[in-house]
């Protein structure tokens, strides 16, 4: 009694049985997984580059850094929640007259990743990611407007991440689906770890995201390069701005309506119980005041690098600029009213009904009204059809198509019809695949040489394009059929077998997207390989905004001297009017102080969320004291920033200056190192 | 107007207007963001209070057979209450004049005086609420408790969170006096300080009155 009761002090209601050592899948996973991780951890000690790691990168506040970061997180994101597609499309495409390979609990923990991972772990970083790279150099400014709040979001993410992913092999995931919906998620009908899980791994991921929401405001706000004016910011930008503008307004309703579901699940209150006075149906209210928001805090940014590629690779100035700032802001204020069309069956009436339906339909003109500004961009322009342009076709005709079914579903008659079938399903990854995703991979492959200063393998990335374009169709469309003949959503097995075909077609379509998926990795390790052959100078695409004008990769201040900005093309301008680097009289850059204070009060929060989850209740408030500890020991620290000495930036700026050609060496002593070599 | 410069750029390449700054203007000095970017913050806290009190707003009456406000709120203590925190901000209010004028003593008295109104402020929130779980009306009695009680004790919790950050800055000028860094601190605890001020007004209001005259 005594040995049990201390081991329930100590581990909570974690127990030998929450290991899943009994699903061989699950086993097998975790081989693979472990084996991987103890590989990287062993080549890391081995080439001794923990040091390494922990100076230039785990403590870096370099918004570049800290958004190469993200975009890595995202990628690795990426495969897990891939994993999960392909199981449940083998699991549907096998389970006909028959239960399948996937036991149910499992499969329904299979779904609920899925969609949890994609859109937390894979689209929010993916985008952040971009979003912090790129914006600030846009603007021509040194960094963020708080550069060590910008480590603490990434870490807080990756935090969140790594709970999600310690799910899978200590206990379970929550079974209620991405949104984690009551009632299957209140504590009489899932007592297990699942929720908790989902609870705490996005409460301390969402954290992050609404600093670094405030954080990207702030900066596109104040530190805006002198001369940019709103109406000559890149749109870009723009569409980051109203992005985050957006999460800054959503994520906290978010917060506070897990924050209530774990007051239900914790101390037995009553918010979204079917019992003593709570309300299921608020808590879906809330949730999906955050979740369609969302879906505009992706997409919009993404709209920005379609906008920026497209005006790049036709040589042309974006055609309505404004209309496009114009239409952003629309669709960012029309987004917050539109959340109840998630559930028109809710039985709110047919007025409510019809205002959200209204609403939801209205957004598609300044939708539409971007589309026509993109194609009228590309109208008789010199279009180079390069792979970030490429993205940007299939883009184009990929989301229209999504765009119209969700016109069809606005309709609350249809979506009465249509509501959790897989025509739903199908149509928001015909968005999401076709819009945010495209999207994502065609600002990856546009500012990737200015990242890193050099191409990636064209031949791999378009083997991630065509197997992400070709498996996107043969995978959605057989699903919008179906689902359009009234098959509902996360079905684990159907027994009309002459549905089977459709879903053999889309476990196809998703073996191609597969291919993408490994071209993408391949193209990755080909390039990096092959980095001085694919080598390229800072401007390679021609650009047109303000970038482009730095050395690739950046130096970590960005820009020697603070741009000057006349126009929207400000790039382009400078080019055209014969602009030349400085070479001379420079002056030392104030720049802000690595800190470990993020990462260590991310791994703290992580202890606190996983002792929360597992009711340790001692580790949980040490974790709690230490995060006090740290957070206030932080605020003693008054030294933050440095000076990047003049002569230093005088050595990177002449190791960086292209081109390469012989030049008179000047004749005052030997040649200076490439500062780009250390 | 934009047309016009890309022809302007075209025509006199040679006029080359400037297009960086010689000399660094990037300080971190007036035109600080720290002020706006906690000024966000605040609205996105703002924001979670806004969700608490929509989810009361909607779970109001659902008393589910226990206790309603008329029975159980009482109102002298409320005001009592209201009154400390609105006593508090104008405390507050002195520190920061005091920070103005560039008196260090002074900014900390006040500060200790606001800090210990804040400590009554919660120490009268725990009175009531022992009251409140004495009498059988806890949080899991009904929807309409749950939603009182973590409206009210979220604001309760950043008052906290506000003494502790008090406490914080109080050495912090001790160590430092009135060190750039810790004006600008004392600038954004100030609007933290008043922004709770706000809140419990709307908590005052919406809980407490209403919740007694329905």
């Amino acid at each position: 009694m005594t040995i049990e009761h201390i081991a329930k002090i100590i581990f909570g209601r974690l127990t030998l049985e929450s290991f899943p050592i009994h699903e061989p899948i699950l086993l097998g996973t975790f081989a693979v997984v472990a084996l991987g991780g103890l590989g990287v951890v062993g080549a890391i000690t081995k080439f001794k580059l923990w040091g390494w790691l922990w100076r230039e990168w785990f403590t870096t506040v370099d918004h570049k850094k800290i958004g190469i970061m993200y975009i890595i997180l995202g990628t690795i994101m990426l495969l897990r929640g891939f994993a999960d597609a392909l199981m449940m499309r083998a699991q549907q495409a096998i389970a006909f007259g028959n239960e399948g390979y996937l036991p149910a609990h499992h499969f329904d923990q299979v779904f609920t990743a899925h969609g949890t991972i994609m859109i937390f772990f894979v689209a929010i970083p993916l985008v952040s990611g971009i979003i912090n790279f790129v914006m600030p150099l846009q603007i021509g400014a040194r960094d963020v407007a708080f550069p060590y709040l910008n480590s603490l979001s990434f870490w807080l993410t990756a935090a969140g991440a790594a709970l999600v992913m310690a799910s899978l092999f200590i206990g379970e995931f929550s079974t209620a689906g991405w949104l984690n919906y009551v009632p299957v998620s209140n504590l009489q009908n899932s007592p297990g770890v699942g929720p908790d899980y989902y609870l705490w791994a996005l409460q301390i991921a969402g954290v992050g995201t609404s600093l670094s929401a405030i954080n990207m405001v702030t900066t596109i706000i104040k530190m805006r390069a002198p001369g940019m004016t709103m109406m000559k910011m890149p749109v870009f930008c723009w569409t980051a701005l109203c992005s985050q503008v957006l999460a800054v307004a959503i994520f906290p309703i978010l917060t506070a309506a897990f924050a209530m579901l774990m007051l239900d699940r914790y101390l037995g209150f009553n918010f979204f119980t079917n019992d003593l006075g709570g309300n299921p149906m608020m808590y879906w209210n809330l949730v999906w005041i955050w979740g369609h928001p969302e879906v505009y805090v992706l997409i919009l940014p993404v709209f920005g690098i379609y906008s920026e590629v497209t005006s790049t690779f036709t040589g042309k100035r974006l055609f309505g600029y404004s209309s496009m700032v114009y239409a952003t802001v629309v669709i960012t204020i029309l987004s917050y009213l539109v959340w109840l069309h998630h559930f028109f069956t809710m039985g709110s009436g047919a007025s409510v009904n019809s205002f959200f339906g209204i609403a939801t339909m209205v957004i598609s003109i300044p939708t539409g009204a971007k589309i026509f500004n993109w194609l009228f961009t590309m109208y008789r322009g010199s279009i180079r059809f390069d792979l970030p342009m490429m993205w940007v076709v299939a883009f184009m005709l990929t989301f229209v198509v999504g765009g119209m079914t969700g016109v069809l579903l606005a309709v609350p008659p249809a979506d009465f019809v249509l509501h959790n079938s897989l025509f739903l399903v199908a149509h928001f990854h015909n968005v999401i695949i076709g819009g945010v995703v495209f999207g994502l991979f065609a600002g990856i492959e546009y500012w990737f040489p200015k990242a890193f200063g050099f191409k990636l393998n064209e031949f791999w990335g378009k083997v991630h394009f065509w197997g992400w374009v070709i498996g996107y169709w043969v995978a959605w469309t057989p699903i919008y059929i179906v689902g359009l003949m009234g098959t509902t959503r996360r079905m684990r097995y159907l027994e009309d077998p002459t549905l089977q075909p459709y879903f053999v077609i889309a476990a196809i379509g998703a073996v191609i997207i597969l291919i993408g998926i490994i071209g993408f990795l391949i193209g990755f390790v080909v390039s990096i390989r092959d980095r001085e052959k694919l080598k390229v100078g800072n401007d390679p695409w021609d650009g047109r905004t303000l970038e482009w004008s730095t050395t690739s990769p950046p130096p970590a201040y960005n820009f020697a001297f603070t741009p000057v900005v006349h126009d929207l093309d400000a790039w382009y301008d400078m080019k055209c009017r014969g602009y030349e680097r400085p070479s001379g009289g420079f002056k030392p850059i104030h720049m802000p102080r690595n800190t470990g204070a993020g990462v260590i009060l991310s791994g703290l929060a992580a202890v606190l969320g996983f002792a929360m989850i597992w009711y340790m209740w001692w580790l949980a408030a040490l974790a709690f004291l230490g995060l006090l500890v740290v957070a206030i020991g932080h605020t003693f620290n008054y030294d933050r920033d440095y000076y990047i000495p003049a002569e230093e930036v005088e050595r990177i700026e002449a190791g960086h200056r292209p081109p390469p050609p012989p030049e008179p060496r000047p004749d005052h002593g030997p040649a200076l190192e490439p500062a780009g070599a250390k | 107007m934009a047309d016009k410069l890309d022809q302007q750029s075209r025509n006199e390449a040679a006029a080359s207007p400037t297009f960086h700054l010689m000399e660094d203007e990037h300080g971190h000095g007036h035109g600080s963001p720290t002020m706006l970017g906690f000024w966000i913050y605040l609205m996105s806290d703002a924001l979670i209070f806004a969700g608490l009190f929509a989810t009361f707003g909607v779970l109001s009456t659902s008393y589910a057979g226990g206790p309603t406000p008329r029975e159980i709120f009482e109102l002298p203590l409320v005001a009592l209450n209201t009154a400390i925190l609105l006593v508090s901000s104008i405390t507050f209010g002195f520190a920061m004049l005091a920070m103005e004028g560039g008196k260090v003593r002074t900014v900390q008295l006040w500060m200790l005086v606001t800090g210990l109104l804040g400590a009554a402020f919660v120490g009268v929130e725990l009175y009531e609420f022992a009251n409140l779980i004495a009498e059988g009306a806890t949080p899991q009695r009904s929807g309409f408790l749950s939603a009182f009680f973590t409206l009210v004790s979220t604001h309760g919790l950043h008052v906290t969170l506000g003494i502790v950050w008090i406490l914080v800055m109080l050495v912090q000028l001790q160590q430092r006096g009135l060190h750039v860094e810790n004006k600008r601190r004392l600038m954004c605890l100030s609007m933290f300080w008043h922004f709770l001020d706000v809140i419990w007004i709307g908590v005052f209001t919406f809980v407490y009155l209403l919740g007694t005259i329905r």
